[in-house]
């Protein structure tokens, strides 16, 4: 469980991205088996966040690899569980909707 | 004198999840193929274990000298809603296939070579069919490097074992 108090929904992604802090970032990371956030987690996570921020809509998978800086394969390697799912849990935005 | 009984405890139920899925892709369509693709990445999307099985026409999405030519169904076809004769004008399949695709890559779905590629590194293990391998008289180097292997049907259930399997 979180320490810090903020709104999540039933699958633990926040429902206000204005709540997130770095601190949350870390926290949410380790419960979801991310002891570190090494910079190229951070990498993704930035890239998500500023891209839904910027457009309301998190990125596919696809542009994730092309252009965030990190290939797919490493993506998995960094977010086992499904990095753009996973990326946009840490980065405090909703769960990215579409099936690409 | 009455018994009190005691009350008997249902055992809780665990939501069931899906820990690993086996996709087959057995047509050669742009629309057989991408199905199978959607929902190998749509898994490994979700972390769930995937891999693609390919057989019969669907091992054109992983021939060299194919998959980059796969194109729409258009004869035979009722869900294009046009008489058969016009799909099979000369040109018309190819037709029908770039008005998908661009329709396709407007929503970022990939173009299916790329796309093999994007389920492979996401990690799902990608098989040719031995049967239809020996049908078509190939061999493992027809195939991108990305196919892991040619196995058999029995080989194919021995990886699928404890998921499920998805035939498209």
């Amino acid at each position: 469980m979180t320490t810090l108090a903020v709104d999540v929904d039933a699958e633990g992604f926040l429902t206000d991205p204005n709540e997130w802090s770095e601190e949350l970032a870390n926290e949410i990371a380790a419960e979801n088996g991310i002891a570190e956030l090494t910079p190229r987690h951070w990498l993704v996570v930035r890239f998500m966040r500023d891209r839904y921020l910027a457009t309301g809509t998190a990125p596919t998978i696809r542009s994730l690899g092309k252009e965030s800086g990190v290939a797919v394969k490493e993506l998995y390697e960094l977010f086992p569980k499904g990095p753009a799912k996973l990326a946009a849990k840490i980065g405090g935005i909703p769960k990215p909707k579409g099936c690409i | 004198m009455t018994e009190l009984l005691e009350r008997p405890q249902l055992a809780p139920i665990q939501p069931a999840t899906i820990e690993k899925v086996s996709i087959v892709i057995s047509k050669g369509s742009l629309e057989g193929i991408y199905p199978g693709l959607i929902m190998a990445n749509g898994a490994r999307m979700e972390g769930i274990e995937a891999d693609l099985f390919f057989t019969f026409f669907g091992l054109d999405a992983i021939r060299k000298d194919r998959q980059a030519g796969i194109k729409v169904a258009t004869v035979g076809n009722p869900g294009l809603h046009m008489p058969t004769v016009l799909g099979a004008l000369p040109g018309f399949s190819a037709l029908a296939t770039r008005m998908m695709q661009r329709q396709m890559e407007k929503l970022d779905i990939p173009p299916i070579p790329e796309f093999v590629e994007l389920v492979a590194d996401s990690g799902a293990g990608l098989y040719a069919c031995k049967a239809s391998v020996d049908m078509f008289g190939l061999t493992i180097d027809d195939f991108v490097p990305q196919v892991r292997d040619i196995i058999s049907v029995g080989e194919f259930y021995g990886l699928a074992g404890g998921g499920q399997i998805i035939f498209t």
